[in-house]
């Protein structure tokens, strides 16, 4: 008897996973969603090799909360080390049932499948034709295998995106084209400041239009038949509205002092084992800014309440079912009224506002009984109120004995939490909750327990082989801003924190840092990734005068992928980064392109982040709203990647999506180091930070 | 208020009675049913709406209509007759030019214009084309190797 995957345990009964129609088409649902990362296509490809059928049989049904399995949330490089087992085994058991139905009908042994067709010798039969007389509403039967046995045919390969073509030739696909019967449009009105609350709202400009104003305590939407008529009523409401507001927001100039002041909780990750050894000592502070999703297409969120009560809605939440959750803990009704089914929108990076946008359309659809209300946010919007990153600020020391070796190394950081994801911390966490006449006001955002990978400290605990360690996190318990979970959460800057001080350590001990780094490594799978990185880069070969080459590595969440990042910079009088040569070790590579794909856009994304990525705000507003006032990378500015895969053989598969974010922030900023001849520890790598850390060092 | 405004939209005569401020994009996406040309800014700063206007490459959120009539766009969904794809469009798909596509369009419709401008341009000459498109998947790199490509099945 084997064990089950933990994704169908949870979600026995195979029906919930596989329909065969009897036109022998194939839909598998999953409960992960299409980010934009594709991975709907990689987990065809686990299905389509167990089923023993062509990937264009094949078709991936978008997630649903009332028909599809159950998988949480799809986030964390969690997918398809998760789903991947989980669909091969569902796959392999509807496989293990049509093949018997076969072989009973038949009354032989040995069926099999190839390429669709069900066969014992000169007897065949298909999947479509065998449907109505197996029963897939049974659960999954641990005697069964969990593989079909046969070898992949599509597993391991280029399969190419099965959502490419629609989106190339320009058709309806995002959730902003979901055009549903009857459907009207909203739009909401938020307040000018977060925490502002409404005191006069003038509704008599809008006399003559064909929309309704609802408004539920501070929260006030408009819906209306022409969208463009809806957009021009809100823009009318926004000079017709008095707020009450406060000057409640942090002082940007000075985050770390804001991140240090508390109250805090305190993580100990490694608790001080002894105190550290005698030697000389080094200590550096690193500190980063707060970074927006900054997502190309603003949050959308499809909403109707039904004749019966019931309410249906479309989200491109990471979370369906807990939005779900969420929804019936605000309006205080029964979970299984609601139905949640996931619509694509752009790339998601983490928990932006599509929760928020759902959550929008079911208040303004309230006011519409039976009528679809489809909901956009504007660009403002959805740089100023979706949730952000949290800045963070880093203090690590080591000490060093004569050869330069680590004895020591004591690391503290400071952070807001970093998920406030609905549902997290008994709260629904979702934005409009907050202003309503019943309010439900959201707590400081927490963090994921360590053993879910946490927060503040991910990858907070060098992968070097270091004596004497001590490292701790202090999460801030009191915040006015918002933030939550974007792309790689607090691992981002624990990866640049650790990595700079590496290369600080090495260049101080006079050692090349990607020799320092080997000097701290048993590990051989990370061991390979970095001297594979280096190798591509043309390591140690001479770099050009105001250019720098620089090295950065981590192991995602400890346990996941590994991956080593060469970055080579031009810094005159901008930093300009040329190219990022990367390799990553990501277990089994189900779709080698997909790979590549999702560590090439990380790494620009990073580079990005690295580069210009600031979140602006005065004491009452948050002010960078605009794509000029949160300026992201461009195609001048995108760096040339190249990706080498490193496999390891016969280990599972982990994600890919995250595990270039910290490297190439460390990368960059160690070549900087090297091209301009002096230490950036504060993000981003702007020139103005260049100059501050060359006139401080100066001084 | 509304207007009757015509233009000439992938091909085709249409005519449509709207507001005059009523945003191209907004024709083009709800009386149209274009879908192709996303919404990302409304302000002309991301590139998601791009469609090319009498031949130059034009943010439909920000072009109102009365501006547009009398003229001929080509959308995503115009670069190639019927249901055919430009080489620009089948480069995409050979390089896997994409991630969650949402920019997709805007930067289709930059760099057919560029061919059709420039039949063979080099890569300081593509980045260029395509630098008010802002893609924050990051396949910057994937779509300038795609539109390189093209170019060279083109020539
Ligand atoms: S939506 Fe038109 S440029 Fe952004
Ligand atoms: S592919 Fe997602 S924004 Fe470009």
């Amino acid at each position: 008897m084997t064990e089950l995957p933990a994704d169908l345990a949870a979600n026995p009964v195979l029906a919930r996973w596989v329909t065969v129609h009897p036109d022998d088409s194939i839909d598998v649902r999953v409960g992960k969603v299409e980010l934009g990362q594709g991975i709907l296509t990689a987990l065809s490809q686990l299905a389509a090799d167990e089923l023993g059928v062509d990937l264009h049989q094949v078709r991936m049904v978008p997630a649903n909360t009332r028909l599809g399995p159950d998988e949480g949330m799809t986030a964390g490089s969690l997918s398809i080390m998760r789903s991947g087992p989980a669909v091969r085994a569902a796959c392999a058991q509807v496989r293990a049932r049509f093949t018997a139905e076969a072989a009973r009908r038949w009354g032989v042994e040995g069926v099999t499948v190839r390429q669709g067709t069900i066969s014992a010798g000169e007897r065949t039969t298909s999947y479509g034709a065998l449907a109505d007389a197996v029963d897939l509403e049974v659960v999954a039967d641990p005697a069964l295998p969990l593989t079909s046995g046969d070898g992949p045919v599509f597993t391991g390969t280029d399969s190419p995106r099965l959502d490419l073509p629609d989106k190339i030739a320009g058709r309806p696909r995002f959730i902003h084209d979901l055009r549903l019967p009857g459907q009207l449009f909203g739009r909401v009105l938020r307040p000018p400041s977060p925490g502002a609350s409404l005191r006069h709202l003038d509704t008599s400009r809008l006399a003559d239009t064909n929309v309704k104003v609802v408004r539920d305590g501070s929260f006030i939407g408009v819906v209306g038949p022409d969208e463009a008529e809806v957009m021009r009523a809100v823009e009318a409401l926004r000079g017709a509205t008095a707020w009450e507001e406060h000057d409640a927001l942090p002082d940007e100039d000075d985050l770390p002092g804001f991140l240090r002041a508390g109250p805090h909780e305190t993580i100990e990750v490694v608790p001080g084992e002894q105190p550290p050894p005698a030697g000389r000592s080094l200590r550096a502070t690193y500190n980063r800014p707060f970074i927006a999703h900054a997502s190309m297409a603003p949050s959308c969120g499809v909403a109707r309440w039904n004749d019966d009560g019931t309410l249906a809605v479309w989200s491109h939440s990471q979370g369906i079912h807990n939005l779900r959750g969420a929804i019936a803990l605000l309006l205080r009704m029964d979970e299984d009224r609601i139905e949640v089914e996931h619509a694509e929108s752009a790339g998601c990076y983490g928990h932006n506002a599509a929760d928020d946008a759902a959550f929008d359309a079911v208040l303004l659809a309230r006011s519409v009984p039976g009528r679809p209300v489809h909901v956009q946010w504007s660009r403002p919007d959805e740089l100023a109120w979706s949730p952000f990153g949290s800045a963070m600020s880093v203090d690590v020391a080591a000490v060093v004995d004569e050869s330069g070796a680590v004895r020591s190394w004591e690391y503290d950081v400071w952070s807001q939490g970093h998920t406030s994801r609905p549902g997290y911390g008994g709260a629904p966490g979702l934005l409009a909750g907050a202003y309503l006449d019943r309010p439900w006001r959201y707590p400081a955002p927490v963090d994921p327990p360590l053993a879910g990978g946490a927060g503040t400290v991910r990858n907070a605990v060098p992968i070097y082989d270091l004596p004497h360690r001590r490292v701790t996190g202090h999460r801030l318990l009191e915040t006015s801003i918002r933030s939550s979970a974007v792309r790689s959460l607090g691992a981002f800057m624990n990866v640049f924190a650790i990595e700079s001080f590496m290369d600080e350590l090495a260049l101080s001990a006079g050692i090349d840092p990607l020799a320092y780094r080997l000097m701290h490594l048993t590990d051989p799978r990370g061991r390979k990734v970095l001297e594979t990185a280096a190798k591509a880069a043309g390591w140690g070969t001479p770099v050009a005068e105001g250019a720098g080459r620089g090295i950065g590595f981590a192991r995602y969440k400890d346990k996941g992928a590994y991956c080593a990042v060469v970055a080579d910079v031009e810094a005159e009088s901008e930093v300009r980064v040329r190219r990022l040569t990367i390799a990553v070790d990501v277990g089994l590579v189900v779709n080698p392109d997909g790979v590549r794909n999702q560590i090439e856009g990380g790494a620009t994304q990073a580079t990005s982040w690295t580069l210009k990525e600031r979140v602006r705000f005065d004491r009452r507003r948050i002010t960078s709203d605009t794509w000029e006032t949160y300026p992201i990378l461009r195609f001048s500015e995108a760096p040339e990647t190249s990706v080498e895969l490193v496999e390891g053989p016969g280990v599972p598969s982990v994600g890919a999506g995250e595990a270039a974010q910290g490297p190439t922030a460390a990368a960059i900023a160690n070549a900087v180091a090297m091209a301009v001849g002096v230490r950036v520890r504060d993000l981003p790598l702007t020139t103005d930070a260049i100059v501050a850390a060359i006139e401080s060092s100066d001084g | 208020m509304k207007q009757a405004f015509e233009l000439t939209v992938n091909g085709g005569h249409v005519r449509v009675e709207t507001h005059p401020d009523t945003s191209l994009l907004h024709v083009l996406r709800e009386e149209l049913d274009l879908k192709g040309s996303r919404f990302g800014c409304g302000v002309g700063l991301c590139g998601a709406c791009f469609v090319q206007l009498d031949g130059q490459v034009v943010a439909s959120c920000d072009t109102p209509i009365w501006s547009a009539a009398g003229k001929t766009v080509v959308t995503v969904e115009g670069l190639a007759p019927g249901d055919e794809l430009h080489p620009v469009q089948r480069a995409f798909l050979d390089e896997q030019a994409a991630q969650c596509g949402y920019c997709i369009s805007g930067i289709l419709v930059s760099a057919a214009t560029l061919l059709a401008r420039n039949p063979a341009p080099d890569e300081q000459a593509v980045v260029e084309a395509l630098d008010r498109n802002l893609c924050r998947c990051g396949v910057q790199r994937r779509v300038v190797r795609a539109v390189l490509a093209a170019a060279e099945v083109t020539e």
